[in-house]
This record gives structure tokens, C-alpha cells and sequence, in this order.
């Protein structure tokens, strides 16, 4: 493996969104150009100004998130080129290290997020429950939710039923940019649960932000069952899917 | 391509030579989106995918066939699958899309 594997699977690995664009076609296929979202990069097609032309055009598709084909008009060439788009992978941030949570981030990881699971409470927040979690903070969430740069790739799920534990966490998450909230608790519990929100002075608009009662209505009780119903919802919010009403 | 980096690291550990295929083009309904990846060793092992497992043997044979050219230029090929590609029939994808798939030495 050469240098522009090496980069891009470290940018891969950290997280750093990248772009790879490929010729796939004439005399410079295979050639390769990296480039990262600050516009740096390595590699080159042979020519400094079309690869300037080349890295303008897969920042553009790396900012948008999307792998794409280009065709890049060059003297008398037209080059064919495959731009592959790598982003970081999404994150979902489980607050209560309760049972749930264990299946839950068993299913999320499988699909890909960097699980994440705040409790302050040591008998439940332990490693031999989430050994499996990428991170486990053994911390107030409401305190640690500041500190975990929270953005739309971000997903939130508070499942601990505990108001002191769950209200200060969500007054968190409703106002940072999470692409999706969740929160665990029959409708009478999420009622009880807006009145105290609103008393901490939540707008309306930020909690009907919150998903609750969590998840798609698949019916099941046992944890694991809820845990795909969450994972489920989770993948219908993050894939715009028709059947997850905004207005719900 | 996060998924696949495991076995790459592991075949590079036992001296295997790899290729990459990646989906560059889909028409129609297609199993896997743009930018799908697959890794194969030189011993024919086979990580990630390409379509729903309809193509896979065939990028497997093509990524076999391009390992064993001598390094140096035209190892890497455009390759075309699906059900308006005749020659491909055999190896048509069931859902009647049609994709193209870049297979390449991982030399870089």
C-alpha cells in the first residue's frame, strides 16, 4: 500500500471527512487525488493545473456529502472520474445506561454509529454492561452533553426515567443541532415530562423536537424488540423515509 | 470502506497482494449505492460487496485477473453488470439494474 492509501485510511479511521478522486478511464486511469475539507490533499494526475480543476470540483461533492462521477473537460482529454466521499461516521449519544441501552448499542453499532453512553450512576455505567460501547462517561449528561460537539450527524436517546436525570439532558439536546431526540416514557410520562420542560422555560418548537414515545410502534416489549424499534426510527428520521411524520 | 480496513490490514499482514472494486455508476434500481466498496486478496478472499451478491463472483474473477498483470499500467478495468450487458448475462443483476464497477490493485 502507497502513501494515499495510508492518509486515506487514517482519514477514514479518525473520522476526518475525505474525498478520493479516481481516473477510471485513458492514459491517467488509476491516478488518484486525495483531498480533505480544508481543500488540502495529496496525490496528483499528472498536472498541477488540472489537479487544482479536479480537487475544486470533489471539495464541492465532498461538501455536500455525496460520492459522485465527474467529467472533467483537459486540453483535448476528457477525463472520467469517480469521486468517492467518505464522512465520519454518525454518532448516537444513549443517556441511562439502563437495560436497553445494552441491545441498543449492540444494533447501533452494527449499523455503523460510534456509540456513545452517559450515566453518572457507577452501578449501571459499567464496563462489563457496555464493553461493547465505544465510549462509556461515567458523568451527569447533562454536563457532558456541552462537551461532545453535538451536530446533525449526531443522534440523542434519553432512556433513563429518571426526570433529574432525563429533563436536564433533554433541555440540552432540543436546542443543539441533533439530527434526531428521542426519549423513552409512555405518553402520560412524556406529558408530565413537557410540563417540567416548559417550566424550565423550553419553547414549544424545541419540544416537539423530541420523539416520544420513542421509537416506530413495532409492537414489541422485551428490550431488545424497543431497541430495534429505536434503531429503526433512528434510520427512517436520518433517511428522510415518508413514513416518520416531522409533525408527529 | 470503515468495515472492510480489518481485512486489508489482515492480508497485507500475510504478504497478500489486494484489490479494490468500487460501484462508479448505477442506472436503475441497484442492491448497493455509489461508492459501494469490496476488497479481494490474492488468495481469492472477499470483504464488503458490490451488489446484493449477484456480482460478486465475477468482480472476485476480475479482481483475480488484474492481480496477476505485472505492476505497471492497464491493471486496473471499468467493468459493466447487468441485464442490458449480453456478455454479462450470466452475471445479471436480478433487480434489472445495470452498474459499473472500478477494479483496481490497492498499489497506491
Amino acid at each position: 500500500m502507497g502513501p494515499i492509501f495510508n492518509a486515506w485510511r487514517e482519514a477514514v479511521e479518525q473520522g476526518r471527512p475525505v474525498a478520493l478522486a479516481t481516473v477510471l478511464a485513458g492514459p491517467r486511469t488509476g491516478q488518484k487525488l486525495l483531498v480533505y475539507g480544508d481543500g488540502s490533499g495529496l496525490g496528483s494526475l499528472g498536472e498541477p493545473g488540472l489537479d487544482d480543476r479536479v480537487r475544486e470540483e470533489a471539495a464541492t461533492l465532498l461538501a455536500r456529502g455525496e460520492s459522485g462521477r465527474l467529467t472533467v473537460p483537459w486540453g483535448q482529454e476528457s477525463l472520467d472520474l469517480f469521486v468517492d466521499v467518505q464522512l465520519p461516521p454518525p454518532r448516537l449519544i444513549i443517556v441511562g445506561a439502563v437495560h436497553i441501552a445494552i441491545p441498543l448499542v449492540t444494533f447501533a453499532n452494527v449499523l455503523g454509529f460510534r456509540t456513545i453512553v452517559l450515566d453518572a450512576r457507577g452501578a449501571f455505567a459499567t464496563p462489563e454492561r457496555f464493553g461493547h460501547a465505544h465510549e462509556l462517561i461515567v458523568r451527569w449528561p447533562a454536563d457532558v452533553l456541552p462537551e461532545l460537539n453535538i451536530d446533525e450527524n449526531t443522534c440523542i436517546v434519553v432512556l433513563t426515567h429518571d426526570e433529574k436525570i432525563d429533563n436536564p439532558a433533554l433541555a440540552y439536546a432540543v436546542r443543539s443541532r441533533a439530527r434526531y431526540i428521542g426519549a423513552l416514557g409512555s405518553r402520560k410520562t412524556h406529558a408530565r415530562r413537557v410540563a417540567v420542560l416548559k417550566e424550565m422555560g423550553v419553547s414549544d418548537e424545541e419540544i416537539a423536537r423530541i420523539r416520544a414515545p420513542i421509537g416506530l410502534d413495532l409492537g414489541g416489549r422485551s428490550p431488545e424488540e424497543i431497541a430495534v424499534a429505536i434503531m429503526a426510527e433512528i434510520v427512517a428520521v436520518r433517511n428522510n423515509a415518508a413514513l416518520v411524520d416531522p409533525r408527529r | 470502506m470503515r468495515e472492510l480496513l480489518p481485512e486489508i490490514e489482515r492480508w497485507q499482514r500475510e504478504g497478500k497482494q489486494v484489490a479494490l472494486a468500487t460501484v462508479v455508476k448505477v442506472y436503475g434500481s441497484a442492491p448497493r449505492p455509489l461508492g459501494a466498496k469490496m476488497a479481494i486478496s490474492s488468495a481469492g478472499e472477499m470483504a464488503g460487496s458490490v451488489s446484493g451478491g449477484c456480482v460478486e463472483g465475477a468482480v472476485v474473477e476480475e479482481a483475480l485477473a488484474c492481480l496477476q498483470q505485472p505492476p505497471g499500467a492497464g491493471r486496473s478495468r471499468l467493468v459493466e453488470y447487468g441485464i442490458s450487458d449480453e456478455l454479462a448475462m450470466s452475471v445479471g443483476l436480478a433487480c434489472g439494474g445495470t452498474i459499473q464497477v472500478f477494479v483496481e490493485p490497492l498499489d497506491w
